[in-house]
């Protein structure tokens, strides 16, 4: 597990771009952290590995899953509006977890259940000095 | 619809709520297949014709998940072979704008709004199917912050309404939130206001939070709707014209209303919202946007494919 200490928008998608750099294709990313935690600007900056603006990532809590087409085909994925596991599956979460393109989920908590075991985990924690501390390959409690 | 009049506007949920007694998943899109034949059906009787006496077939063709568009998109593509109608690929995005054409007569050139949970975006409309985009969101839409920020100050997911209704009976200046990016361009950008009130919340005992709770929300509304208005305000000054047009959920928003009408007066421009049913995705809304690229000759064949993103 890597920690580490973000003050900014700008700095927390930096660290997005640092994660990016150790991901290959088929990886899956479950990105935790409350509401307001910074999850989508991790997401604005990984891209920028792949070849993207940071400006192509905007928030998919109503699209569910976007797409983006850099150097890698990115899943954008969002389960904060996912209920049940199964609605996730209903609209063909395994068909992007099996693709040779990484998924980036975030709020992997609400499909625990059907994410692969090999899922890797990044946790976004705000801080009381308005910091944020970023958790890389934390360890998957919850499953455990 | 015929002739611009909305014969019927069929939502799956209620018919198979009717039919079955329970509620259909809101994200369930494959289950879409299982009811599409249904609501196409309620749709045919509650309008009083047969599938051969529709003229024209439309259908939303992206942008959206692929899943539920092409269940949508297959079943239009059947239904255009089998009675030999032609097909007409709507944009979703484009279709809130046309949304506005249900009950009033088309005018152009106007600027459109389009704000709801999924999309916050200011668009320039010269003519039919003559668009650009002015600016867009850049992280989350503002019905999304509502909802959010209602959930952080404890309110049930999606908080938007109730935001709303408690905002009526607060104090919009108690709390001070950021209005980003307010005179820098036409996007917009809700998701630090998001993280300003997340700290501004642990800095105030929960007791204070729940006994000020009309006014932090009133606060928050505030902070939301002078970005979308004066964004508004000069998206209008900057193309020149003199209509907006507000669509999308978000438009059945109080202090969004009372806000644009001040301003549309002090403008001298007109605003146009549709009624609060084509506000939010309806079926509707693809019809008159189907009917008016139809009459403008732009008609699709059955090599029409879906598509995810929207294009800018």
């Amino acid at each position: 597990m890597k920690e580490i200490i973000t003050h900014s928008e700008e700095e927390t998608m930096k660290a997005g771009e640092q994660f990016a750099k150790t991901c290959k294709p088929g990886d899956i990313i479950g990105l935790k952290g409350q509401l307001g935690a910074g999850k989508t600007h991790f997401v604005k900056g990984f891209v920028r590995a792949f070849g993207l603006s940071s400006s192509t990532v905007t928030s998919p809590t109503f699209t569910l899953i976007q797409e983006y087409e850099g150097t890698l085909t990115i899943w954008h994925f969002d389960c904060y509006r996912v209920k049940d596991p199964k609605e996730i599956l209903e609209i063909g979460a395994e068909e992007y977890f099996f693709d040779q393109g990484i998924c980036i989920i975030e709020w992997p908590e609400k499909i625990q259940e059907i994410l692969p075991q090999e899922t890797r985990f990044v946790s976004l924690i705000t801080q009381e000095n308005r910091s944020r501390k970023i958790l890389l390959d934390v360890a998957n409690f919850e499953r455990s | 619809m015929r002739d611009g009049r909305v014969l019927s506007n069929v939502i799956a949920t209620q018919t198979i709520h009717r039919k079955y007694g329970g509620v259909v998943p809101e994200l369930a899109s494959r289950a879409h297949h299982k009811t599409i034949t249904d609501t196409v059906d309620q749709a045919l009787q509650d309008a009083g014709l047969g599938p051969d006496e529709i003229d024209v077939v439309g259908v939303a063709n992206g942008p959206g998940l692929m899943g539920s568009l092409l269940v949508g998109l297959s079943f239009a593509k059947g239904f255009s072979l089998a009675y030999g109608k032609p097909l007409v690929g709507v944009n979703h995005l484009d279709a809130h704008i046309y949304a506005n054409f249900i009950e009033h007569q088309e005018r152009y050139p106007a600027v459109a709004l389009i704000v709801s949970g999924g999309h916050t975006r200011l668009v320039r409309v010269d003519g039919p199917f003559d668009h650009t985009t002015m600016g867009a969101t850049r992280d989350d839409a503002a019905g999304e912050a509502f909802d959010k920020i209602g959930k952080m100050l404890g309110l049930e997911y999606p908080a938007g309404p109730e935001i709303d209704r408690l905002s009526q009976g607060g104090d919009p200046q108690f709390a001070q939130y950021p209005r980003a990016m307010i005179r820098e361009g036409l996007d917009f950008s809700f998701s630090g206001l998001k993280t300003s009130v997340l700290y501004d919340l642990k800095d105030r005992p929960p007791e204070e939070v729940r006994a000020s709770l009309a006014d932090l929300c009133a606060s928050v509304s505030a902070a939301i709707v002078d970005v979308l208005v004066e964004k508004a305000r000069r998206a209008v000054g900057e193309a020149g014209v003199g209509t907006l047009l507000l669509s999308g959920g978000v438009s059945a928003n109080s202090m969004l209303r009372a806000r644009m009408a001040t301003m549309a007066e002090e403008e001298g421009i007109e605003i146009q919202v549709p009624s609060m049913i084509y506000c939010t995705d309806n079926g509707a809304m693809i019809a008159k946007t189907a009917e008016i690229r139809y009459r403008e000759g732009l008609v699709d064949d059955l090599s029409l494919q879906p598509y995810a993103s929207a294009a800018d």
